[in-house]
């Protein structure tokens, strides 16, 4: 029998008896800048392509809620820090080997970029929008001509946001439920899907684009099971920390939450509504989206809870 | 070392970042002052000298101030001989003691029944006057012996002058018959000379260190931890009898995982072994040793093969083991181990240990036992003593014989009234000792409690023992006042000063100061001449040639030896022994003069009955006594205890750890807290054991209130060692309870 | 110059000497501690043994803590201590996710702390606050790029090993076993 113990009565606030310093500040941060993410995704790279007007959705409505989704996820992520006052040294350095820091410049420059999109394409999504001023609608009705250029800002920024909330964590080798290259593609996939659950919500009933978009998500949800394999069997084909840690989804405290809430509820039933949809059943899509939503937000969650728990 | 440059300069050779945009210094001053800034530039403003009074140890040290005055951390004194610079986690720890909000903090005179816990504040003179009353009363009533002190700390010495003045010789710690008494008998039955605190070992010389009964890493008797680390380091074996893993037997060459209670059987085996097989010091033994040929006798028949069937330690182990400790004589030590008191036949077992020491011929060796020092300082001029009548022990009249000091226990039970007793005591005052905690059978100290005329406590914190005081007077910590010189016996003399490094906090006091008051009210003025404490440490240290100014300075002032004999014997010099016979006695003359057997003899003790555990106690390195459960610094590192059991055992009753249960005894007697289980492969299957000290009933604790259970509440057995009167303890079993069970049920 | 400690296991008693004295020496709250002890039992009774050791911050040569660090607070000076400049710390806690000893934590002020290697006394020639008061004397301190320094003659004439080497952070505490 090893009996291993701490008899100095170490009992740090957040760190014993197991890490839990994120809570669920930054899972909810992690998805809502990977549903941003891939909101603006779709949304630049449908304009690029001169498809705007064909995807009103995507393109037009869904962005008007980015900016303030990135808001609230910039919010979060500064409630949780526990050096508040200090918050702006983020922003006197840049350091190339912290995802956390240049995560935090890609929030500053999306940001008025998304808010610039929105801007552009509020009147499409509310005909009767005025803007209180006059000069602000000459602005707007300006900048709507170099819609291209901020379309390829977005589109750089919103990739490296997506990828950002997935290398954040896997950047940490000394978690082992992080230390997968997996997570990165991850959470970018998963953001995507996010994203078109998100759109299909915009989507005006029985339209092209709601059928292109079930099947943009059915594919995007095939990719993230797919990563979801791979993340696991990694998990036991890697060294003894990684298959110890992988016992948390399997048999461990996560078990069922991540079969049930993310595997079941969150990608393969609604990839089955998807299926029917496009068989033309009538589903209403507000069910696999909700689903697809919620499942985007367990995974962060529970990855980013049993990552804290699993340790060398 | 090359002098480094100030941590600002400091190049900062990792995390490159933009330097432009770094601003490593913001200009906004509200964003500087942070903690760690200070740490940086916190320095000693003043250092006052002090010596520790945590445990009994008496490390000297100073106490470090910071520039606003207050007590930033504590430090060893390089020059002390008992701790050599470095504090044990208890010592650095003592600022814990000072900064600890629950302490005492006036005094208190009680208003309700004697242990309702209902006390009114008061004032000193209203609490002096109410003693001093009530003592002349008992004096005049039943004499002034009839008055005992109760002490184990510094104040002692104070209270112990006022109580000789007025005339009772009955001054006790616990720390004799609830502890190290036996051993101290049977080594002046042996020797001439007892054992002494700190122990008299030469661990860091030696070559083989055997540890019966002594978990040194465990208990953190400073010195004898240093030495034994340096021990190590030179390579010298170690032996560990223990029915538990030790941390000792983690680092000992030889672990004897022996049956408890068997001791004994193993001690004569092992002298059978090295005198059948003339692995004895010839010489030595021949030179000063008188009854060698009884002694052989006496043992012939204790071979390790009868020593396995009781012990359960293999006879190729016991023949091993005997041939270590031969080939490193002289430079051998079996330890005589402290807390003696275990199944009541102690006096004899360390009697066999005195024996053993004496055929390896180590006592008075290199490696051995050294021959300690103690510097004579000047007494003070006081007027003579009154001649007491009577003492404790005309209440225990042809009983312990050989007890040396006061019996703590025995002064307890003597204040129970009986037929046959002349005057029981009526009048206790306890300094510095948790008697609820520190007595055996704690039921008997209540009721002993409920006898009393008088019940004074003077302590610092508010343990059990206040709650069942008449007046509880608040002392103030040893870092707020002086103290008599500690003068202590060690390879080199020296003396050590302790000088109050802050200002006495709340309204407490000095242990002299309340002894100078109250012998004032009862008209004993003339043993307390000088007016502070400060004057009377500097008369007593200009007749040696030294002064406060001095020694303040320096905190510890050593001195040369009289006489060149740290290791008397080391060459078999000529020397006469303190006995009856002048030499070390195998036979033990001064025992057969009293009726006791002169060569020890094995006694079997009883075992646990089915589905019950012998109770095992011992100590925690960062905590000692009852007293440091509610210093905040040390409840850091362990604020509860645990109770181990054997995974077998666990099994059994189907307990997980950090499982919290009941212990209740063989007398039926149930912990008044649970405690964790603790499921370790340390402990034996017939054994559980938990560190002493926990389970406070106090509820003015905030840290120790409930927290852990107390062991002392379930020694209500004791086996009373009828040579010197010492309670042996380890005679208590336990069994488990999953739920608290009701009253009277199991 | 690179600063480490090695501690000798075959010494240690677990007594927590170590913490209490860091406790007082920096002023960590109570509550926290910056380094702590381990004890380590193997095997069935009476075939045993155990291992004490004191942990804490391992200084790494290759320290991740720095590397996720989006500010500069988290940086590495001359000898190689690994330290946190509170002024810049934004309290994102990536150190602490970061770090696989588990030995930074947010201080009560909210900027994460850990073990200095007590460069205020390490700047004026004294050893670390642990070190200096450890009653078994199994704590050593100095220099493993002076071929001359105690810590680097005791690392070549002892057995030793590292914490969780195979995270790949070369950590600067070496366990004398």
């Amino acid at each position: 029998m090893i009996e291993e113990l701490i008899i100095s009565g170490r009992m740090n606030p957040e760190i014993d008896p197991h890490l839990h310093a994120w809570p669920w500040y930054v899972p909810t941060d992690l998805f809502l800048a990977a549903l941003v993410a891939g909101i603006l995704i779709f949304s630049a790279f449908l304009t690029l392509h001169g498809r705007e007007n064909e995807f009103p959705a995507a393109v037009k409505r869904a962005p008007i809620l980015a900016p303030f989704l990135l808001g609230i996820a910039l919010l979060l992520l500064f409630l949780d820090l526990s050096h508040k006052l200090y918050f702006w040294q983020l922003y006197t350095n840049i350091r190339w080997t912290s995802p956390l820091s240049w995560g935090a410049w890609t929030y500053l420059f999306l940001t008025p970029l998304a808010f610039i999109w929105a801007a552009i394409h509020i009147k499409t999504a509310f005909p009767n929008w005025t803007w209180p001023y006059k000069w602000i609608d000459t602005f707007i009705e300006s900048l709507k001509g170099y819609r291209i250029w901020f379309a390829w800002a977005i589109l750089g920024l919103s990739l490296t946001l997506g990828m950002y909330t997935g290398i954040l964590l896997s950047a940490f080798n000394a978690r082992p439920i992080w230390n997968s290259a997996i997570i990165g593609p991850l959470f970018l996939t998963s953001g995507l899907t996010s994203a078109t659950a998100f759109i299909l919500l915009n989507c005006p009933k029985g339209s092209n684009e709601k059928k292109l978009f079930c099947t943009v998500s059915l594919i995007s949800l095939g990719v993230q099971t797919f990563l979801m394999i791979h993340l696991v069997m990694g998990y036991l084909s890697s060294d003894l920390a990684q298959v110890k840690a992988a016992d948390l989804f399997l048999g461990g405290e996560f078990t069922t939450l991540f079969w049930i809430l993310i595997v079941a509820l969150g990608t393969l039933i609604p990839a089955y509504l998807h299926i029917l949809y496009l068989k033309n059943i009538k589903i209403p899509v507000i069910v696999p989206s909700i689903l697809i939503i919620l499942g985007g937000f367990f995974l962060r969650y529970i990855l980013v809870e049993a990552g804290q728990i699993s340790h060398w | 070392m090359k002098k480094i440059m100030n941590r600002r300069d400091f190049i900062k050779i990792g995390g490159l970042g933009l330097g432009g945009l770094a601003m490593a210094n913001p200009i906004f001053d509200w964003a500087t002052g942070a903690v760690l800034t200070e740490a940086d530039l916190q320095q000693t403003f003043n250092k006052i000298p002090t010596y520790c009074e945590v445990c009994f140890w008496k490390c000297a040290g100073w106490a470090h101030l910071n520039e606003k005055g207050d007590i930033w951390k504590l430090t060893g004194n390089d020059n002390d001989p008992h701790c050599n610079g470095r504090l044990c986690p208890r010592g650095t720890g003592g600022v814990g003691m000072y900064y600890d909000d629950d302490r005492l903090k006036t005094p208190l005179i009680r208003t309700g029944e004697r242990g309702s816990q209902s006390f009114r504040e008061a004032t000193w003179d209203e609490a002096f006057d109410y003693i001093a009353e009530k003592m002349q009363k008992i004096a005049e009533e039943y004499g002034p012996e009839c008055m005992a002190l109760f002490s184990h700390g510094s104040g002692g010495k104070h209270f112990g002058r006022m109580l000789k003045a007025f005339g009772s010789p009955n001054i006790t710690a616990p720390s004799y018959a609830q502890c190290r008494g036996p051993r101290e008998v049977a080594f002046f039955a042996t020797y001439g000379e007892g054992i002494g605190s700190p122990e008299r070992v030469d661990i860091r010389d030696t070559d083989c260190l055997v540890l019966i009964g002594s978990h040194i890493g465990e208990n953190m008797h400073n010195g004898q931890v240093q030495e034994m680390s340096d021990a190590i380091d030179k390579g010298a074996t170690i032996i560990t009898v223990d029915p538990r893993f030790s941390t000792a037997a983690s680092k000992s060459k030889y672990w004897l995982p022996i049956k408890p209670s068997t001791d004994m059987a193993l001690l004569l085996s092992w002298i059978h072994v090295i005198i059948k097989e003339e692995w004895y010091d010839k010489k030595y033994v021949d030179k000063y040793a008188f009854g060698f040929e009884e002694l052989k006798t006496h043992v012939k028949d204790f071979t390790p093969e009868w020593a396995y069937g009781i012990t359960t330690i293999k006879p190729n182990v016991i023949r091993k083991t005997a041939k270590e400790m031969a080939n490193a004589s002289p430079s051998v030590i079996v330890h005589p181990g402290r807390h003696v008191t275990w199944y009541g036949d102690d006096t004899q077992r360390l009697r066999a240990v005195s024996i053993l020491n004496a055929l390896l011929g180590s006592w008075g060796r290199r490696g051995g036992f050294y021959n300690p020092e103690k510097y004579k300082v000047a007494k003070l001029k006081l007027p003579k003593y009154p001649k007491p009548n009577k003492s404790w022990r005309d209440a225990f009249p042809d009983q312990y014989k050989l007890a040396g000091l006061a019996l703590a226990s025995g002064i307890c039970d003597a204040t129970i009234p009986t037929d046959e007793r002349d005057c029981s005591f009526k009048g206790w005052i306890v300094n510095g000792t948790n008697l609820i905690s520190t007595l055996p059978n704690p039921k008997n100290t209540l009721e002993a409690i409920q006898n009393l005329d008088l019940m004074v406590v003077i302590d610092t914190m508010p343990m059990e023992i206040t709650g069942w005081a008449d007046v509880v007077l608040p002392e103030c910590t040893y870092l707020e006042r002086y103290d008599n010189l500690r003068v202590s016996a060690h390879r080199e003399p020296t003396i050590a000063l302790r000088a109050p490094a802050i200002e006495q906090k709340y309204n407490t006091k000095s242990a002299w100061w309340m002894a100078k008051e109250l012998s004032n009210k009862l008209n004993l003025k003339d043993y307390f001449p000088f007016e502070t404490e400060e004057e009377e440490l500097d008369w007593q240290l200009k007749q040696i040639g030294s002064s406060l100014k001095e020694m303040n300075k320096i905190g510890v002032k050593k001195f040369d030896r009289k006489f060149d004999d740290l290791y008397p014997l080391e060459n078999l010099e000529e020397y006469e022994f303190n006995t009856n016979t002048g030499k070390i006695e195998l036979y033990s003359t001064a025992m057969e003069d009293e009726g006791y057997d002169p060569l020890p003899k094995y006694t079997a003790h009883d075992e646990p009955p089915d589905g019950f555990y012998r109770l095992i106690y011992g100590r925690a390195p960062m905590h000692t006594f009852s007293r440091t459960a509610n210093n905040p610094n040390l409840t850091d590192l362990m604020d509860e205890n645990d109770v181990w059991i054997n995974p077998k055992v666990a099994k059994e009753w189907g307990l997980k750890n950090n499982q919290e249960i009941w212990l209740e005894n063989q007398d039926g007697v149930i912990s008044s807290f649970p405690i964790k289980v603790r499921v370790t492969e340390r402990i034996r299957w017939d054994s559980v054991y938990m560190v002493h000290g926990f389970g406070h009933t106090n509820k003015n604790l905030s840290r120790a209130h409930g927290k852990g259970a107390s062991d002392a509440e379930l020694i209500t057995k004791t086996k009373i060692d009828p040579i010197m009167g010492g309670t042996g303890m380890r005679v208590n079993f336990v069994t488990f309870h999953t739920e608290l069970p009701t009253q009277g049920g199991a | 110059m690179r600063y480490a400690m090695a501690i000798d296991t075959k010494k240690c008693v677990g007594c927590s000497d170590c913490v209490v004295a860091c406790q007082t020496e920096n002023n960590v709250p109570i509550g926290y501690c910056r380094d702590w002890v381990v004890e380590a039992t193997s095997g069935t009774y009476p075939d045993l043994s155990m291992e004490l050791r004191s942990e804490r911050c391992n200084h790494c040569t290759n320290a991740p803590c720095v590397r996720c660090c989006p500010t500069e607070a988290s940086h590495i000076v001359e000898g190689g201590i690994v330290l946190v400049d509170p002024d810049q710390c934004i309290g994102c806690k990536a150190c602490i996710a970061s770090c696989p000893y588990d030995a930074r934590f947010v201080h009560p002020e909210g900027y994460v702390d850990k073990c200095t290697f007590c460069i205020h006394k390490v700047e004026k020639g004294e050893d670390p606050a642990c070190v200096e008061v450890c009653p078994t004397k199994c704590m050593y301190f100095g220099d493993t790029d002076d071929p001359n320094s105690d810590i680097s003659k005791l690392l070549k004439k002892r057995k030793w090993k590292t914490l969780i080497p195979e995270a790949g952070t070369e950590p600067n505490i070496y366990y004398l076993i």
